[in-house]
C-alpha cells in the first residue's frame, strides 16, 4: 500500500480551466503509427528559435553526422545547433536581408551518430549535464518564460514545466506519442531534475491522460487539468500552478524533447526521431508517423492531400493557431509534433459577412455554429476582414483563462508603455497564449505578433 | 458572383494608385468589401479566424433596431392622426410615419457617411463600420419633427467632434449618436424639448398645434410627471391619471422620440442583442438595477408626487429602455472591463433617475446620464485595471517575503 498512498499524495487537486475554446476541426488522425520512406532532405530552421542569430560552423558540401554542430548562436556561443541526421550539408536558404531560413542536409540512407557518451544523470554534476546538453545540440529544446525563447544556460530556473497533453485544435494524443518511449521520458525527467533547484511540474489531463509514463512519472509534481483549450498550453498551466513574477525564470519543454534528452543520456547519441501527426481537413489519410526531426514533409504529404475541389492547401508545421506556414516541400519545425493541412481561403465570397452559411464557425452566436456543437468544420485561412481598432470588449477574457486583462495588455504594447506591460503581466504570457483571443477578435487584430513585439521590447530593455 | 467580381476587377485599376479616381480608393474599397469578403488570407499568427467581423457585428445591431424603427414609423402616424382627431387605417398610419421618418434616416446616414469616407481617405484607412449603427440610432432618438438640416448638422458635428478627432471608430469617448442628440438638445432646445416648437408644431408629434384637437396635449409622460411635480397641488394618483396607462407606455403608443416609445419591442431588440452575444447583458441589467434601486429610495422618501410614482414606470417611460439596450451597451464608450460594466451600468440607472426626478431643468435624464458615464468609464476601468495590477504586486511581495 505505500506506493498507493504516495500516489494519492502526489496527485494535487484538479485544476479546472473554465474559460477557453475548442475549435472543432475536421481531419482528426487515426491512431495508426506509420514509418514513411526516409526523406532525401532534412533541415534545421533558425527562425524556429526566436531571437537567434546563427553563425555557420560548416561549409557547403561538408559531411555531417547526427549530432555534428551546424551553427551556433552569435550572442551565446556555447549554444550550438546540431544536425538531426547524417549526410551532406547541401545548402543554405536565405530570406529577406540574407536572413538564414533553412540549413538543408541531404541525408544518408542510414544515420551515423556522434557518440556523446551514455551516462546516468545521477552520476553527473549539474555543470556536466548542462555541458552535455549544449554539446549535443539539445540545449535549444529547453525554453524559458518570460520571453518564450531558448533558455539561458547560465540561469538556474525556479521550476521546470512540462505539459503532458495538448489541447490545441487537432493536437496529437501525447499518450499515443509517448507509447514505447516511457523509459527515455523518465530518463529525460531525471536529467531535468538536475537543472532546477525547484520542482519539475508535469501537467496531465485529469481524464484523458492515461499513460503510466506520465501518471507514474518520478521526480515530478503532477498537476491534473481539465477544461477546453488552452488548458494544455504551458503558459496557462504555469499561471495556475505557480505564476511567474517579475524576476522569475522558469523553463519548459515539449514531451518529445524530454524523450530526446533521455535518449541522449541512455544511448549517448542525438537520436532526433519523433512521432508527428499529419492531420487537417485536406489530408486524405490523417495519421501518425515516426520521422526524424526536421523532416521534409513531402515524405508524408505526397499523394495524401485532397485536390478534387481545386482549393489550394496550406501546410502548417504545428497547429492552426500558432503553427508556422510552410511550403508543400517545407520542413518540420524543431518543436513541432504536428503538421496540419487546411484549405487556403483565397477566394472572394459574395456577401460573405452577411450570409450565415453553415460551414462558418464563430464563438459569437451570429452564425449557426453555436446550435451545432457536434459539427466539425473545414475552416480556411481567409482573414474575413481588414484590421479594425478594438471595438468589442469582454470576448477576449472568455478565451484567456489567466488573471490577465488581454485588451489592456495588448493596448499597452501597442503604445510601447513598458511600465504598463510589466504591471499587466507580460512576463507571464507568450504569443501562443493570445492565439485564441486573436482567433475570436472581430477586429482581426494580430495579437500574437503584438505580444511577440512586446516581449522583444521588454527583453531589449533589460538586457 | 463571378460576373460581379469581374466588373470590380475591371474598374479597380481606376481607383488604385495612378488611376483616375485614386482619391476615391477607400470609397471603392468600402463598397467592394461590402459586396465581397476579399480573398485575403492570414499571413501571421492564427491561420484560421472566427467568421465574425465588424460588419456582421454592426449588422446585428441594425437587425435588433429594425422592430423599433418599424414601430416608430407606425407610432408617428398614430400620434399624428390622434392629434388631428382623425380615424386612419393601420396602413395609412404606417405610411404617414414612413414618409416622415425615412428622410431622417437618409439624412443621418448620408451626412455621417460622407464625413466617414472623407476621413478614411485623408487618414488612408479602411472605412469603419461603426457609423452603420450610429446612423440608424440618430433618427430613432430625436423627435420626428426635427428639421432635416438640423439632423445633418448634428450628425456631422457628432462624427467629427465626437469620433474623428479622437482617431475614429474605437477611439471615441462619447457615444456619437447621443452626442448628436445632445448637440441638438443644447443648440436648438426649442425643437427638442417642451411641447410646441418654433415652427408651430408639436415637438413630439408631427402635427400643427393650431390644427390639432384640443384634447391632444402632445406631452410625453415624463413631461406630464414633471409638470405635476412643479405644480405641486396634485396627488400622485391624479398625476398618474393624467399620464397614459402603463400598458400604453409599455406597448409604446405614446408621444416621444421616434424609436424610444415601445418598451416591448425594445425588449425584443435586447433579446436579439443578448442572444447573439452582440450586446452586453451585464450592462443592461446593471442599468435597470441602478434605476430600480434609486426609484425605490425615492419611493421611501416620497417628498413629492414624482417620487411617489411606482418604480417600474421609470423603466417604461421616456428613453430609459432604449438607452439601456442600445446606447449604454455601446462597447466603445462603455466601460471595457467586466467589473467596470456593472458599476458603469448601475450608475447610469442612478443618474438617470436623479436627473429625472430631482433636477427640474431636464425632464429626461437618460441621454445625459449615459454621456456622463461615458466620460467616467475610463476612470472606472482605471480602478479595475489597478486592482488587477495590485493582485500581481501582492503576489510578488508574498513571494519575496517567504524567500
Amino acid at each position: 500500500m505505500p506506493g498507493f498512498t504516495t500516489k494519492i499524495l502526489k496527485m494535487s487537486k484538479e485544476i479546472h480551466i473554465k474559460r477557453g475554446l475548442n475549435i472543432p476541426l475536421k481531419g482528426e488522425a487515426e491512431k495508426i503509427l506509420q514509418t514513411p520512406p526516409r526523406s532525401a532532405f532534412y533541415a534545421v530552421k533558425p527562425p524556429d528559435f526566436h531571437g537567434l542569430f546563427p553563425k555557420m560552423l560548416v561549409n557547403e558540401g561538408d559531411r555531417v553526422k547526427a549530432g555534428t554542430p551546424l551553427f551556433y548562436d552569435k550572442y551565446n556561443e556555447e549554444v550550438v545547433f546540431t544536425s538531426p541526421v547524417s549526410g551532406t550539408y547541401k545548402e543554405l536558404v536565405r530570406g529577406a536581408k540574407r536572413r538564414i531560413l533553412e540549413v538543408r542536409i541531404e541525408a544518408d540512407p542510414e544515420d551515423d551518430y556522434i557518440d556523446f557518451g551514455a551516462a546516468t544523470p545521477g552520476s553527473l554534476s549539474r555543470e556536466e549535464v548542462v555541458q552535455k546538453l549544449l554539446k549535443s545540440g539539445l540545449w535549444p529544446a529547453i525554453r524559458q518564460r518570460p520571453y518564450s525563447v531558448v533558455a539561458n544556460h547560465k540561469d538556474i530556473p525556479r521550476d521546470i514545466f512540462i505539459s503532458a497533453f495538448k489541447s490545441t485544435p487537432l493536437a496529437p494524443d501525447m499518450d499515443f506519442v509517448v507509447n514505447g518511449q516511457e523509459s527515455a521520458f523518465q530518463a529525460g525527467l531525471d536529467v531535468l531534475a538536475k537543472l532546477t533547484g525547484g520542482d519539475i511540474h508535469l501537467g496531465v489531463h485529469s481524464e484523458n491522460t492515461l499513460s503510466k509514463a506520465f501518471l507514474e512519472a518520478k521526480n515530478v509534481v503532477l498537476h491534473r487539468f481539465k477544461g477546453p483549450h488552452p488548458a494544455g498550453n504551458i503558459g496557462i498551466q504555469i499561471h495556475h500552478i505557480k505564476p511567474i513574477n517579475k524576476g522569475d525564470v522558469v523553463w519548459y519543454l515539449e514531451v518529445q524533447d524530454v524523450i530526446t534528452i533521455g535518449r541522449l543520456f541512455e544511448k549517448g547519441i542525438y537520436d532526433a526521431s519523433r512521432v508527428v501527426v499529419l492531420n487537417g481537413s485536406e489530408v486524405v489519410n490523417p495519421r501518425y508517423y515516426r520521422v526524424v526531426n526536421g523532416v521534409n514533409i513531402s515524405a508524408l504529404t505526397n499523394e495524401n492531400i485532397h485536390t478534387e475541389d481545386g482549393l489550394n492547401p496550406r501546410f502548417i508545421s504545428g497547429d492552426v493557431l500558432s503553427g508556422e506556414k510552410i511550403p508543400a516541400d517545407g520542413f518540420l519545425g524543431y518543436y513541432d509534433s504536428q503538421i496540419t493541412v487546411i484549405p487556403e481561403g483565397d477566394k472572394p465570397e459574395l456577401l460573405g459577412w452577411l450570409i450565415p452559411k453553415l460551414d462558418k464557425f464563430s464563438v459569437s452566436r451570429t452564425f449557426f455554429s453555436f446550435m451545432m456543437p457536434w459539427k466539425k468544420y473545414r475552416l480556411n485561412t481567409n482573414i474575413r476582414s481588414g484590421e479594425r481598432p478594438f471595438v468589442i470588449t469582454g470576448i477576449y477574457e472568455k478565451v484567456l483563462p489567466m488573471d490577465i486583462m488581454p485588451m489592456q495588455l495588448i493596448k499597452s504594447i501597442m503604445i510601447n508603455d513598458i511600465d504598463m506591460m510589466e504591471k499587466l503581466g507580460i512576463y507571464e504570457v507568450a504569443p501562443e497564449d493570445f492565439a485564441l483571443p486573436e482567433f475570436v477578435c472581430p477586429s482581426k487584430i494580430e495579437m500574437q505578433t503584438i505580444v511577440r513585439e512586446g516581449l522583444d521590447t521588454i527583453k531589449k530593455e533589460f538586457e | 458572383m463571378k460576373a460581379l467580381h469581374n466588373i470590380l476587377d475591371k474598374v479597380r485599376p481606376h481607383f488604385e494608385k495612378g488611376g483616375r479616381f485614386q482619391k476615391l480608393y477607400r470609397t471603392f474599397e468600402a463598397f467592394e468589401t461590402f459586396l465581397f469578403v476579399k480573398g485575403d488570407v492570414t499571413t501571421r499568427g492564427s491561420h484560421i479566424r472566427d467568421a465574425m467581423d465588424m460588419k456582421r457585428t454592426m449588422f446585428h445591431v441594425i437587425i435588433a433596431l429594425t422592430p423599433v424603427l418599424l414601430f416608430g414609423m407606425w407610432n408617428v402616424g398614430l400620434q399624428h392622426y390622434r392629434a388631428m382627431g382623425e380615424e386612419a387605417a393601420f396602413l395609412d398610419q404606417f405610411l404617414f410615419g414612413l414618409i416622415k421618418v425615412l428622410p431622417l434616416v437618409v439624412v443621418s446616414y448620408a451626412s455621417g457617411l460622407i464625413v466617414e469616407f472623407i476621413f478614411a481617405t485623408i487618414r488612408d484607412h479602411e472605412v469603419n463600420e461603426g457609423f452603420l449603427v450610429s446612423g440608424m440610432l440618430i433618427p430613432l432618438i430625436i423627435p420626428v419633427t426635427t428639421p432635416l438640416w438640423m439632423v445633418a448638422v448634428a450628425t456631422v458635428f457628432a462624427v467629427i467632434i465626437g469620433k474623428e478627432v479622437f482617431g475614429g471608430t474605437g477611439m471615441n469617448i462619447l457615444n456619437p449618436a447621443l452626442l448628436a442628440r445632445a448637440f441638438l438638445f443644447f443648440a436648438y432646445p426649442a425643437y427638442l424639448s417642451g411641447e410646441e416648437n418654433p415652427a408651430g408644431n408639436f415637438v413630439w408629434t408631427q402635427a400643427s398645434v393650431d390644427q390639432a384637437v384640443d384634447t391632444y396635449s402632445g406631452a410625453t409622460p415624463l413631461a406630464e410627471a414633471a409638470t405635476a411635480t412643479t405644480l405641486g397641488d396634485v396627488s400622485a394618483s391624479q398625476m398618474l391619471e393624467s399620464m397614459p396607462s402603463a400598458l400604453e407606455m409599455f406597448l409604446g403608443t405614446i408621444p416621444g422620440s421616434v424609436g424610444e416609445t415601445s418598451t416591448l419591442l425594445i425588449l425584443l431588440g435586447a433579446l436579439i442583442l443578448v442572444a447573439t452575444g452582440v450586446g452586453s447583458l451585464r450592462i443592461m441589467l446593471s442599468v435597470v438595477a441602478g434605476g430600480l434601486f434609486t426609484g425605490i429610495i425615492f419611493n421611501l422618501f416620497a417628498v413629492n408626487v414624482f417620487m411617489e410614482m411606482p418604480v417600474y414606470y421609470h423603466l417604461i417611460m421616456g428613453g430609459f429602455a432604449f438607452g439601456t439596450v442600445y446606447m449604454a451597451t455601446d462597447p466603445v464608450s462603455a466601460s471595457q472591463t467586466g467589473t467596470g460594466k456593472y458599476i458603469y451600468g448601475f450608475l447610469i440607472g442612478v443618474v438617470t433617475l436623479l436627473i429625472r426626478v430631482v433636477n427640474p431643468a431636464f425632464p429626461e435624464g437618460m441621454m445625459l446620464a449615459i454621456l456622463f458615464m461615458n466620460v467616467f468609464a475610463p476612470l472606472i476601468d482605471h480602478y479595475v485595471v489597478e486592482a488587477n495590477i495590485k493582485r500581481r504586486m501582492k503576489r510578488l511581495k508574498a513571494v519575496e517575503q517567504t524567500a
